[in-house]
């Protein structure tokens, strides 16, 4: 068993995907170097993240599979599952051992995995571009924060670029601790130090748009008389609304 | 100021709340210019309300002044409730704002019948004009088309909305009559042909000319109040399957009736809404848009009412034993659909990967197919599906006794 430890990038990824077909490895782990652990009965090869090699991985599986499942690779890697590695070098062997497109072998388990996962990040990601809130602040920036169960920034930066086109906004992983802000033109990674602390890293009343709260208490009235109290249905509320959620959701919060 | 907004919203959301439709996908609309919002994507639900139904836009009456005594509707002229109206300015504003932060995809907008419909219409047209024209909004906006108002209104609506809805309201003309007798399926038929008839045109001509303005670009809804007249699930069904044919219809909603007044012509207030069958028939609608069922293979004279207690497949199944069992490895995708238990990303899926090799049991639970169910429908590669040869009785039972119904276990009361 040959381990390869790389840094934790996508290139990097692909870069050691590459090393182990250029090493013939027939037994081989690919692990990030954030988890790994030396482990004395393996031999360990240390990847250095190569562009032109991991376009190389890259191009290959273009021509192998669908868009979709090209989606669906880079999902399985955002998901930072621990087993992501192991199913993505599976996925991987398969393709490049079949002449045909394998993508929809399901009866395989790392086809059917990448599917899986690619589905549940592509849940996620909606689910994110729905239960986003954005607080106006006092600058005129709408700041939002997320605490998601997979890194999903990459995957829903297009789309609230293509909506929120005339305005500047940030939307911040509190549990990665980055996040992204648009100011109109371009998008750029942000690495915040919060100097106040609120209970979820929402911004602070000072720093917020006069009418800021008054849209929020609107929304709530909103929300409250929608609602159909004789077909009231929890079980299905919270099937919807996972209660993990609630804290983003101003309709949900305690007045 | 900000204290009369908010009891105008809590009046005119609380109005709006009976009209289901939520739907904001389907459109063609892009953020031009570096304007606000995009309605291109899929549909977005930004919250839930705790009857479980979605929220995904702002879905309001202008007002709930109106002319007309419907003894259905809460804003019916002789009903002693609170009224307002809200400015096109103030409609205008809650929207942008609400969208800004990212909690809706749109807005719905509806209204009483004040003065008479086309000055109603006008207002509604002239909301989605202001948030196109003045604001550069992108987002959906879905416009209710008032009966009686005038075509030319109607394609300036057009002109701005994504989807324009005119209700049918009741599934026959004679209920109608009885509860709106102010109201005739003439006016809505008229209204929703117009559309259909704009809608189809506008197709051709964006053939021709990419950049010709869009028209209601997705398309248009209806709704039928369901349990407040004495229709059969057949009739209502038939009703339906019909608007979908003349006028192109994206969706017909069914809506439970929720009393709202002790009137002697309508289930009696505290009667709970029939969500069982209005659950039923959406199953159904499904299956006649979806699964290549036919109307009379689901509702015929022997049978004119869904099962309450089963889905309206499975209750075909069971009347049809004759098909099955299926098998998965050779059988049309078409037939495949049938099975019950398993939906139509399953169906895909067996389809697509039994070209690699024989599918078995494990692989189907894989897929997702609820093979409780489908067990009794089909064979594959393996063991685990069933082999005695069951009566439908014993099928039926078997399946009720393990599933559970996803509705509380109220009684539902029957009206006649």
């Amino acid at each position: 068993m040959i381990q390869f430890i790389y840094d934790g990038t996508f290139e990097g990824l692909l870069t050691a995907v590459f090393e182990v077909y250029e090493r013939k490895a027939e037994k081989a782990r690919i692990v990030s170097n954030k988890i790994f652990l030396p482990d004395i009965f393996s031999e360990q090869v240390n990847i250095c993240t190569d562009a032109t090699k991991a376009n190389r991985v890259w191009k290959g599986l273009q021509k192998k599979v669908s868009v979709s499942s090209l989606v669906n690779v880079y999902s399985v890697f955002l998901s930072e599952l621990p087993e992501a590695e192991e199913i993505l070098l599976g996925f991987f062997r398969e393709v490049f051992a079949s002449a045909d497109n394998v993508e929809e072998n399901y009866g395989s388990h790392a086809v059917l995995r990448v599917a899986q996962i690619g589905k549940q990040l592509f849940r996620e990601k909606h689910r994110f571009e729905a239960f986003v809130r954005f607080q106006k602040l006092q600058d005129g920036i709408f700041y939002a924060y997320i605490d998601p169960d997979f890194n999903v920034i990459p995957l829903i930066t297009a789309h609230f670029v293509r909506r929120y086109a005339d305005q500047e906004w940030i939307i911040y992983d509190v549990r990665r601790q980055y996040g992204i802000h648009y100011d109109t033109k371009q998008v750029q990674e942000v690495y915040f130090e919060f100097e106040v602390m609120t209970k979820h890293r929402e911004a602070p009343d000072e720093i917020q748009d006069q009418q800021e709260d008054l849209y929020q208490l609107l929304w709530k009235i909103y929300f409250k008389n929608v609602n159909i109290p004789a077909r009231r249905n929890m079980k299905l509320h919270k099937k919807n609304v996972p209660v993990r959620y609630w804290k983003y959701l101003i309709e949900k919060k305690p007045h | 100021m900000s204290d009369r907004i908010q009891e105008k919203l809590e009046i005119l959301a609380d109005a709006a709340k009976y009209d289901v439709s939520c739907s904001s996908s389907g459109s063609k609309r892009e953020n031009k210019n570096k304007g606000l919002g995009d309605a291109t994507g899929m549909g977005i639900c930004h919250s839930f309300t705790e009857d479980g139904r979605c929220v995904s836009l702002l879905k309001i009456l202008l007002t709930n002044y109106c002319i007309y005594d419907c003894a259905y509707c809460v804003t019916r002229k002789s009903n002693d409730i609170k009224r307002a109206a809200f400015t096109v300015e103030e409609v205008v504003n809650l929207t942008i704002n609400f969208y800004r932060r990212n909690y809706i995809e749109g807005l719905f907008l509806s209204s009483g019948i004040f003065k008479n419909p086309d000055y109603t219409m006008e207002r509604l047209a002239r909301v989605a004009k202001k948030l196109r024209t003045e604001h550069n909004f992108n987002g959906y906006i879905h416009l209710k088309s008032i009966p009686g108002a005038s075509d030319e209104l109607m394609r300036e609506a057009g002109l701005y909305a994504d989807r324009l809805s005119v209700n049918i309201e009741m599934p026959s003309e004679l209920s109608l009559k009885r509860v709106a007798p102010e109201k005739n399926t003439a006016d809505i038929i008229k209204p929703m042909s117009y559309i259909s008839k704009t809608i189809e045109e506008n197709r051709h001509e964006i053939q021709v000319y990419k950049k010709a303005p869009l028209f209601v670009p997705a398309g248009q809804s209806t709704q039928m109040i369901i349990g407040a007249s004495p229709e059969s699930d057949q009739q209502i069904m038939q009703k339906a399957d019909e608007l979908y044919k003349s006028f192109h219809l994206k969706r017909v909603y069914y809506s439970g009736y929720v009393p709202v007044s002790n009137d002697a012509r309508l289930p009696a207030l505290a009667t709970p809404p029939p969500v069982i069958r209005e659950n039923r028939l959406y199953q159904t609608d499904w299956l006649l848009r979806f699964y290549g069922f036919s109307l009379n293979e689901l509702l015929n004279e022997a049978h004119p009412n869904l099962e309450l207690e089963m889905d309206p497949k499975l209750a075909w199944a069971l009347r049809n034993m004759h098909v099955f069992p299926v098998d998965v490895n050779k059988a049309d995708y078409e037939l495949i659909l049938r099975i019950p238990g398993l939906g139509v990303k399953s169906a895909k899926k067996i389809v697509a990967a039994r070209k690699f090799g024989k599918l078995r049991m494990e692989h189907l639970r894989k897929f997702g197919v609820m093979l409780n169910r489908a067990k009794y429908f089909l064979v594959c590669e393996s063991k685990g599906y069933e082999t005695r040869d069951l009566t439908e009785e014993k099928i039926k039972n078997k399946i009720l006794s393990i599933s559970q119904s996803k509705f509380a276990p109220t009684q539902q009361l029957s009206l006649f």
